[in-house]
């Protein structure tokens, strides 16, 4: 079990109506490693990482998690799974404390993990105002709170440094930066620093996959052509 | 369980602190007491009329409940949180409908007294535990198709009318049930204990739709 992938896709497809997302999108990621999604807007990356994180059911290919096969076997992967989407999935109207404590009830997670969490992102001192008057940079960081608080294995991170300031991206490597020790999935639309944190690269363009590879093969002319 | 407690609680804390839901239906309720009493340009009014008033007033301010019930799932994110959850999505049906069911129930506490200060003739009092008994069913099968309803509509674009539209029809029966066991309550010397036969269409169509919601649920959540 130790070979079997965090990550295989084969042939992925996923449409939206008449408009395909995904097409034929196939990829394997090791654990531990750091593969980075790249595209310009509404190449697929996002849709990607919903079918990852079991949120939408792929039309068609094959996809395994830490070899359990999704959507059949998405129940036993969801709790080794960690989703930083574009949304911080908070309710504005609770506390980052509150938030985080109903996530931690959902995941079966002990209580001091939050308030551990809440240190170790800045957070204690904003825990109990209403999320809905945080800075978007703070709710970013109690949505990776959110992310990793039941610890998962695999991390699927959608623009995981939008609106945090250098200091905060700092606080935040132990979580979700490679230290992480997670397998990581980053969406990213600045490919330089994508690449910097990568393993290996899937670039897609309108769903299509034009660039799999790893992250030290990668040409200046691919990167162009993939964002012409 | 666990998982279904913790939705409750989040959104009992979010009522709590946004007060959005109970007092609209509340305050709807209100409005159309007074409606009533001057459309019907009487002092008061008892029986099968009474309970037609007391019913149909509770059902459409609770169709404001179940338009509300998943506004901030839907709009913060939080069915996407749920599903990441490893727990049995019934979970959220069941908090789900225990919210709507808790929602209904502060609703009927304020408006059941307003109805008969404002419109009620014959005194409550005698009646009181089997009205409690019969709005209780009641209740159950409000909050179960409510919630069965505010799934399929959370994720339509015309989710403001699908409430009213598929969930209307289907509680038909519960309407004409409760407004049938509750008529004998709101008379001028009534017995105070509801028809058993009414009691009992209520209990059936709340476990027959019960059985339905927790066989159907998991698919509404599906994309």
């Amino acid at each position: 079990m130790a070979d079997t992938p965090a990550i295989e896709l084969r042939g992925l497809t996923r449409h939206f109506g008449e408009r395909t997302a995904l097409r034929d999108v196939s990829v394997s990621v090791p654990a531990g490693a750091t593969l980075a999604v790249l595209g310009r807007n509404g190449a697929g990356k996002s849709t990607l990482l919903r079918i990852l994180a079991t949120l939408l059911r792929p039309h068609g290919g094959e996809i395994a998690l830490f070899g359990e096969s999704l959507p059949r076997r998405a129940f036993a992967v969801r709790g080794r799974l960690g989703l930083l989407a574009h949304e911080p999935l908070l309710y504005g109207d609770l506390t980052p404390r509150e938030n985080l404590r109903y996530h931690a009830s959902l995941h079966a997670v002990e209580r001091e993990r939050v308030e551990a969490l809440l240190g170790a992102v800045g957070m204690e001192p904003y825990g109990d105002e209403p999320v809905r008057l945080l800075s978007r940079g703070m709710v970013q960081r109690i949505a990776v709170c959110r992310a990793v608080l039941h610890r998962p294995a695999l991390l699927l991170l959608d623009e995981p440094r939008a609106n945090l300031d250098p200091a905060a991206s700092d606080l935040l490597e132990p979580l979700i930066g490679r230290a992480s020790g997670c397998t990581r999935v980053i969406t990213s639309h600045d490919p330089r620093a994508a690449l910097a944190e990568a393993d290996q690269v899937l670039g897609l363009k309108a769903g299509r996959p034009l660039i799999v590879s790893g992250a030290r093969e990668i040409a200046d002319a691919q990167l162009s052509e993939l964002y012409q | 369980m666990k998982a279904a407690a913790a939705v409750l609680r989040k959104d009992l804390l979010l009522e709590l602190r946004t007060l959005e839901t109970v007092p609209a239906m509340v305050l709807f309720s209100l409005a159309t007491f007074v409606i009533f009493h001057f459309a019907l340009n009487r002092e008061t009014i008892e029986g099968q009329l009474a309970a037609g008033v007391l019913t149909a007033t509770l059902l459409f301010a609770g169709m404001l409940g179940i338009n509300r019930l998943f506004v901030a799932e839907r709009e913060q994110g939080g069915f996407d949180a749920f599903l990441l959850a490893p727990v049995d999505r019934t979970a959220l049906l069941i908090a789900k409908a225990s919210a709507l069911f808790a929602f209904l129930a502060v609703l009927e506490v304020i408006a059941v007294p307003a109805f008969a200060v404002l419109l009620l003739g014959p005194p409550l009092g005698p009646s009181l535990l089997g009205l409690i008994a019969v709005l209780g069913l009641a209740d159950l099968a409000l909050a179960v198709i409510g919630t069965l309803v505010s799934a399929i509509a959370v994720h339509t674009r015309a989710r403001d009318l699908i409430g009213p539209v598929i969930g209307l029809p289907l509680l038909i029966p519960a309407l004409i049930a409760t407004a049938r066991a509750i008529g004998p309550l709101l008379r001028t010397h009534a017995s105070g204990s509801p028809p058993g036969k009414w009691l009992a269409v209520l209990a059936l169509y709340d476990l027959v739709f019960a059985l339905l919601a927790y066989g159907l649920f998991d698919f509404l959540l599906e994309d």
